[in-house]
């Protein structure tokens, strides 16, 4: 009855919605797919030239150091994030003093936008660097990259850590209770219950860590600006290098066919990771 | 036993305090070097804290403000969020209720094209985006709204409908019958029960439009209108030699607010993130 009712309703209640996701979102995708297969400088000298768009793409060299470097990026640091967050979460859920102060500072960077964190990391490690006598990040593609890892997982670590221990405090205590009961030890509570349990969680955060990790852009930018000779230079970036930095009418066409790869890349990782991690899951 | 484990738990405790210590370090370190005067803030000197030799005091702080026109950026950061953001909850919740209710073909169809834009990087559509809005005029910020209404749609209408469909329709259906027509039960009955979506995916959102850098640098006319990120990277970016004390204390005027505001709500920011995680 209250479908029947409202559905004649659409123009209030789905039409301003529908209008700006056209605007904002499905006609700039289908209009970038088909860019993707021209030449053009600006939108109105296009000029539709097939696949050659595509074939420049792997025959540009910085295209193929970003994408390795992308993922070698995005799984690392995912890696990193996941692990490092559920330790702290499993430590802030024993209950210990403080654990309310703990989880508010460890939170705190992830208000921060990634320009503004860019920059205070770029502070902060050139300074150690200067100390070390190191290369500057500018300077050195390993410190650079090394140096976006411990950014991200400033940022993202108490994130992750918030969803972790929202998943172990939904652990039922009784089903703890009942192993140790049972002569478990703290390991096998570990590996053997509160994991397996929490499996939902690991699938949404190693979800957000890897997205969030091939689409990273603000904090590359700020931090490294792709620096030395775009040698840390994520995808995302270059792409946006290609279309804006590089002069010559092909670029801005080949950028959409990198961008069209792209998307293609962050869709499939993610569909292969979140069938793999789900498959995992126990039905409660 | 209970002895041991408090002993364990003052020595996690110490840990933990050592960590956050180090945590919160970056944010001391830039706040430290924003009261320091232009010629201490080298490259190695930036971990020593100011005497009264290197003292500034408030100068960077008032340097920035005026050199930057910060005043104006923050005005317009904090028109695009507000108003992006309320547009997204009205328009977003008013979409989902519909979704679920009117569960036909072509609502299925618009909810799984929402969840397909969350994945989509915004480098795939970041020229043909900034194409359009120039051709609408959408390029202002009194009107770039539209444009963060369509681009954040999808996270907002996927968390709207997760919490829709927990809904008992018989209440809807009692205030159709008692002559209320579907705008009334939209902003009687299905907002207040709503609340706490609505606070949850505010928050989401917010952090997401504050925060943002590239979309409006792409869409504004970067020398009329920016934004507090446009505004600190343009700062960087476009000087031969940086000034590094207004550049601190700029980064400071931009996380003071965030901190004061994240203390506060410091609940609903975390609840926020927890339902957003779970409906995922």
């Amino acid at each position: 009855m209250v479908g029947k009712t409202i559905k004649k309703w659409w123009p209030v209640f789905v039409l301003p919605t529908l209008a700006a996701f056209l605007i904002g979102f499905l006609w700039p995708f289908i209009w970038g797919i088909y860019l993707s297969f021209c030449k053009f400088t600006t939108v109105k000298d296009v000029t539709f030239v097939g696949l050659s768009n595509y074939s420049k793409v792997f025959m540009d060299s910085s295209f193929s150091h970003s994408f390795w470097l992308t993922v070698a990026f995005a799984f690392i640091s995912s890696l990193l994030i996941n692990v490092l967050a559920f330790s702290i979460a499993l430590a802030l859920t024993k209950g210990y003093k403080g654990t309310n102060i703990f989880r508010t500072v460890f939170f705190m960077p992830n208000l921060i936008g990634g320009i503004v964190l860019g920059y205070i990391w770029q502070t902060l490690i050139n300074g150690l660097l200067t100390i070390w006598g190191q290369p500057l990040l500018k300077l050195s593609a390993r410190n650079g990259f090394i140096g976006m890892l411990i950014l991200l997982m400033w940022q993202q670590i108490g994130y992750m850590m918030i969803i972790y221990v929202a998943g172990l405090n939904n652990v039922s205590p009784d089903l703890i209770e009942a192993a140790q009961i049972d002569g478990a030890t703290s390991r096998q509570i570990l590996f053997k219950i509160k994991i397996p349990m929490i499996m939902p969680s690991v699938t949404i955060c190693t979800f957000l860590t890897l997205t969030n990790g091939f689409k990273m852009f603000d904090q590359n930018l700020s931090l490294t600006g792709g620096d030395p000779g775009k040698q840390s230079q994520l995808l995302a970036l270059n792409i946006y290098d290609t279309f804006y930095a590089r002069s010559g009418a092909q670029w801005k066409g080949i950028g959409q066919a990198k961008a069209v790869i792209f998307f293609i890349l962050v869709v499939a990782i993610a569909l292969i990771q979140l069938k793999a991690t789900s498959s995992k899951e126990v039905q409660q | 036993m209970t002895e041991k484990k408090s002993k364990s738990g003052i020595v996690a405790t110490i840990i933990l305090s050592i960590i956050s210590l180090l945590w919160i370090y970056p944010i001391v370190m830039i706040l430290f070097n924003s009261l320091k005067v232009e010629s201490a803030i080298t490259t190695a000197g930036v971990f020593q804290l100011p005497n009264s030799e290197t003292w500034n005091g408030l100068k960077n702080f008032v340097a920035s403000v005026t050199q930057m026109d910060f005043l104006k950026s923050f005005w317009y950061s904090l028109v695009i969020s507000v108003m992006s953001v309320v547009l997204i909850l009205l328009c977003c919740s008013m979409c989902a209720w519909y979704i679920v209710r009117v569960n036909g073909a072509l609502s299925k169809a618009f909810y799984y094209l929402c969840v397909f834009s969350m994945v989509v990087p915004f480098q795939m559509v970041m020229f043909t985006l900034a194409k359009t809005a120039d051709t609408l005029k959408l390029n202002t910020p009194y009107n770039i709204c539209i444009i963060y209404l369509g681009f954040g749609a999808g996270l907002a209408v996927f968390m709207f409908t997760g919490f829709v469909k927990g809904i008992p329709l018989e209440i809807e259906e009692a205030a159709l019958i008692d002559g209320c027509n579907p705008l009334q039960v939209y902003f009687k009955i299905l907002i207040p029960i709503l609340k706490p979506t609505i606070i949850s995916t505010a928050i989401l959102e917010l952090m997401w439009v504050w925060n943002d850098y590239l979309l409006p640098t792409l869409v504004l006319d970067i020398k009329k209108y920016r934004t507090i990120p446009m505004a600190i990277q343009y700062f960087r970016g476009s000087f031969g030699h940086v000034q590094m004390g207004p550049m601190m204390a700029s980064i400071m005027i931009d996380i003071i607010p965030i901190i004061i505001v994240y203390l506060v709500c410091q609940k609903y920011i975390i609840e926020g993130v927890v339902a957003g995680a779970v409906k995922g």
